[in-house]
């Protein structure tokens, strides 16, 4: 769309390296190709996403505006981008910016790139990545050579290949690691960019670094491949390795990943991941993507038998000389620690500067240097702000800066002496804000701002959360002070909800005849030992409601907590059911003409839908057989929870299974009033009436919630483990979810539902 | 020398705080009733970004905001597609559209009167620094076509334009001019 588009090739040549040169032209062919219909949309689609060009929100064209689905009219409506992708709808630039680490000059460019192609905004990703909003798929060659040209790509920022390798943003500073996980990423990183044997995987694969296991910041364990430095003494001298894990995920269901190995040789790095990657090329599901990722090999093989099919082919791996060659160049670049130090660390100063400095400040493990956090709300920053940062970046550290997984950039190897200075620097960007890694500092997912999974919004949440806790953090206690919210726009996780002290994941309701954005309360999540342990699923709570229910929380853990206890062990000793009871009125929606504000997203104003069906006209409270039956599933699925907590893991089993076959009862009766209390029956009532009629079927993930009830169903003798039980109570949560959302397409009238 | 990609911005009268707020659903209304000459596709809220671009009403062919950039509040207009004709009829076009937004806004009762606009100058810039490179080559390039704009609209020296310098930032100068401007005449005249 930019009219200087075909002469940033010209402009800079000798400027980008010349295989990423050749294949940002390769790109563009195929772009010209698709505008001539020459390739598939299938095809072209898979080809943009391996180069971090994604779809948006409305790009099929439609638009509901509260009232009506409207049709957007673009110019032109052929070819399109990919199935029902219109190619002139804007759409999302995903940047790679592996282990968070960027120079002055790449911020400048992006702030550039954010304000010739996008909305003059980049965001931060909660894997380090950077994202532009609201770009033509025209400008992205052009976008992908300035970028090039600073030594960045987008390759495989999307699409089922290997996307950012992601690590401590604190590596090589940190007090508590074992040792510097940069080189290691970066090397892992450049070696399985475009790699052959990555390029067939069924679905994406996530790698992450981590200098220690006690902390957050690399989240291992919810990663595809994670990595942990550790260090032994062999013969009186300290060896590196690396405590290996695979098969974690968060999605829909979360996985945390298994021990692959207690003490990897870095030298074993990169064969071994190479060889995990050929193991889930070649065994990893293709057809069902909802079962693609490497979490359900691992989990379906066993870590034993898929560690076993690993290092057989490790041990089969032709020789590669860049497995050395890469660590090598990667280790003898790692030279920031050249610096003199000077000054003392203090945070005396204005009371500004001393918040900022109590929140935003850590000691490095090189004395006289700190680490200062720059807090980017919503993982939001200005063009102005990023050449803002570049000047400061330039100004204060060795010329970078990290990304981290909170959605900040941390500025490393700041002299103590120069804190004053950085500060008024920061202030005044507009960057000196408090509150890093706290309560106030609330992850989000752009849900349905621009997200085209989004249900509820999570974005317009967050905000209005950091609005009003902002406004009282001060004096919050210091227990509050140091928790975590996350909020998804939707059960993927994008925002990370499941590792969150107060997650949240969007839903919708139906309510009266209307939809009701909702967001699931997810409580438990551990956010420390690299995402140590999940949260579960409390109960669904009205958009507006949510504030309300943080700061109820907040007060009773205030108040209830014994000396020094955590919230996640707050939250266990309280149990499930007393929290739940705690927020049960909360979850009540006030009828539509009493309160509409209720029926409208935050920062929406449009009447809230998730679809283009199903709008009909308030008929007041009644509530139809069918959203009773869903209703009685969900508190199924709670009771799951705490029999789980008590112990009971058979029980909380085949009550999660029961609530399954609840939800699918509930439909089936739409249909088939007189439907026996069987579940043989039932299961092939549901396979029949929903499941061969797609009746069922997610727009997005298709089958897969369907398809756990009939594993449920399958495996109904099996012995129930622990996980098992915990597993099937998301899987029932999220099968209840499907129901919901099948009602809710089917559009039907009170009357029509309980015919 | 070409310029497409015009961007221009017209500040408030006085800063100072603004709850922009009610702006989201006036321009959710605009998308719905699609009552601009550009494709409207929708409404991205930046007000947690300071001196960010604010309220933004997405378009296909144009983005409209009230834009805190420059940490001044004021409607911006920034051109994507192309369009035919000269550089002065971009300008002109990029101006009427300006002046037509703010009307609007101003007449729009849930504002309750509270934004005023600058009737003394605007910001007129370029958003594409390959095009047009913020230097002085630039600059003396498109000063014939900006005073052929402006002479057109304000008349032969009753007006100034200041090239903003900072090589950093997208080409852009300010045009002044002594007597306020009265919209009306000016969206009349420059009416196609």
């Amino acid at each position: 769309m930019k009219t200087s588009n075909h002469l940033w090739k010209e402009w800079l040549a000798g400027k980008i390296s010349e295989p990423l040169n050749r294949e940002i032209d390769i790109f563009e062919t195929e772009i010209d190709l698709r505008r001539q219909e020459k390739v598939d949309e299938r095809v072209f689609a898979e080809t943009r996403l391996r180069r971090g060009v994604y779809g948006q929100r409305y790009d099929n064209g439609q638009r509901h505006d509260g009232k009506v689905a409207r049709s957007l009219e673009y110019p032109t409506t052929n070819p399109t981008k990919g199935p029902n992708t219109l190619w002139d709808a804007p759409g999302m630039q995903r940047i790679k910016i592996p282990y968070g680490g960027l120079n002055a000059a790449q911020l400048e460019v992006m702030a550039e790139l954010a304000e010739e192609y996008s909305d003059g905004i980049a965001h931060v990703t909660t894997r380090q990545d950077f994202q532009l909003h609201y770009v033509h798929m025209e400008d992205t060659p052009s976008l992908m050579r300035r970028l090039g040209a600073v030594g960045i790509t987008t390759r495989e920022a999307c699409g089922n290949s290997v996307r950012n390798v992601t690590a401590c943003p604190y590596s090589g500073v940190c007090p508590d690691e074992a040792f510097d996980v940069t080189p290691y990423a970066k090397a892992l990183s450049r070696f399985l960019l475009g790699h052959p044997d990555c390029q067939n995987f069924g679905r994406k694969f996530k790698p992450a670094f981590s200098g220690c296991s006690q902390h957050a910041c690399g989240l291992t364990s919810m990663h595809d491949l994670g990595a942990i430095a550790v260090t032994r003494r062999r013969n009186g001298v300290e060896v590196r390795g690396f405590e290996l894990y695979v098969g974690g995920g968060l999605g829909a269901v979360p996985y945390q990943a298994k021990l692959f190995d207690d003490f990897l040789p870095p030298e074993q790095l990169l064969p071994t991941a190479q060889a995990i990657a050929r193991v889930f090329a070649r065994l990893g599901e293709k057809k069902n993507r909802a079962r693609a990722r490497i979490k359900f090999l691992v989990h379906d093989l066993g870590i034993e038998k898929f560690k076993a099919l690993v290092l057989e082919e490790r041990d089969r791996l032709p020789p590669d000389p860049r497995w050395k060659q890469y660590l090598d160049e990667a280790l003898a670049d790692a030279g920031e620690e050249s610096l003199q130090a000077d000054g003392d660390l203090s945070g005396s100063g204005s009371p500004e500067f001393q918040q900022w400095f109590k929140t935003n400040v850590r000691a490095q493990k090189q004395p006289g240097f700190v680490v200062a956090t720059v807090t980017l709300p919503l993982g939001d920053i200005s063009a102005d702000q990023l050449r803002d940062l570049a000047d400061i970046a330039r100004r204060f550290t060795p010329d970078r800066v990290r990304t981290t997984v909170e959605q900040n950039v941390v500025l490393r190897w700041v002299r103590q002496g120069d804190l004053a200075e950085l500060y008024q620097a920061l202030e005044s960007a507009q960057l000196a804000r408090p509150g890093a890694s706290n309560i106030v500092d609330v992850v989000a997912c752009p849900g349905t701002d621009t997200c085209k999974l989004g249900i509820s919004s999570s974005r317009g949440l967050a905000a209005e959360l950091q609005r009003r806790l902002a406004d009282k953090s001060a004096e919050m206690d210091q227990a509050i002070q140091d928790l975590h919210i996350k909020v998804s726009g939707c059960f993927n996780s994008c925002g990370q909800h499941h590792v969150a002290d107060l997650g949240f994941y969007g839903v919708s309701r139906k309510v009266g005849g209307f939809a009701v954005p909702h967001f699931q309360v997810v409580l438990g999540g551990q956010w420390t030992q690299n995402a140590g342990s999940y949260g579960l699923p409390i109960v669904a709570i009205p958009s507006k409601n949510v504030p309300d229910v943080v700061s109820r929380l907040g007060e009773r853990y205030v108040s209830d907590r014994v000396h020094g206890e955590s919230f996640q062990d707050f939250v266990k000793r309280t149990g499930k059911l007393q929290v739940r009871k705690l927020l049960e009125d909360l979850a009540k929606v006030p009828g539509y003409e009493t309160d509409n504000s209720y029926f409208s997203d935050w920062g929406d104003p449009r009447e809230y839908s998730i679809s283009d069906i199903g709008k009909g006209e308030c008929a007041g409270e009644v509530v139809t057989a069918v959203e009773f039956d869903l209703a009685a599933a969900e508190r199924q699925v709670f009771e799951a929870q705490v029999f789980a907590e008590g112990g009971n893991f058979r029980k909380a089993w085949e009550t999660a299974y029961g609530a399954m076959l609840h939800a699918a009862k509930g439909l089936i009766k739409i249909e088939f009033l007189d439907i026996p209390d069987d579940r043989d029956e039932i299961v092939n009532q549901f396979r029949v009436r929903y499941f061969d009629t797609e009746k069922i079927f997610d727009p997005f993930a298709g089958p897969k919630f369907a398809n756990y009830l009939f594993a449920a169903h399958r495996t109904l003798e099996n012995g129930h483990t622990p996980e098992s039980s915990r597993r099937l109570i998301e899987e029932a949560q999220l099968f209840v979810e499907a129901c919901h959302g099948c009602f809710n397409r089917m559009g039907l009238t009170p009357n029509a539902a309980t015919a | 020398m070409e310029i497409q990609h015009v961007n221009l911005k017209l500040h408030l009268e006085h800063s100072g705080v603004v709850d922009l707020e009610p702006l989201i659903p006036i321009f959710h209304d605009w998308v719905r009733e699609q009552s601009c000459e550009e494709t409207l596709v929708d409404v991205a809220d930046y007000r947690h970004v300071p001196a960010g671009p604010g309220i933004l009403l997405i378009g296909h062919e144009a983005d409209f905001s009230l834009d805190w950039s420059d940490d001044r509040l004021g409607v911006r207009y920034n051109r994507k597609a192309r369009l035919g004709g000269r550089n002065h009829d971009r300008f002109r076009q990029a101006l009427r559209s300006v002046l037509t937004t703010c009307r609007r806004l101003e007449e729009d009762g849930r504002l309750e009167g509270k934004l005023g606009f600058e009737s003394r100058q605007f910001e007129l810039g370029v958003n594409d620094r390959l095009l047009a490179p913020n230097n002085q080559e630039t600059y003396a390039s498109l000063s014939p076509e900006i005073d052929f704009f402006c002479g057109g609209l304000f008349g032969r020296n009753n007006y100034s334009v200041t090239h903003q310098a900072d090589p950093r930032r997208r080409f852009s100068v300010l045009v002044q001019t002594p007597q306020p401007m009265d919209r009306s005449d000016l969206l009349e005249a420059l009416s196609p």
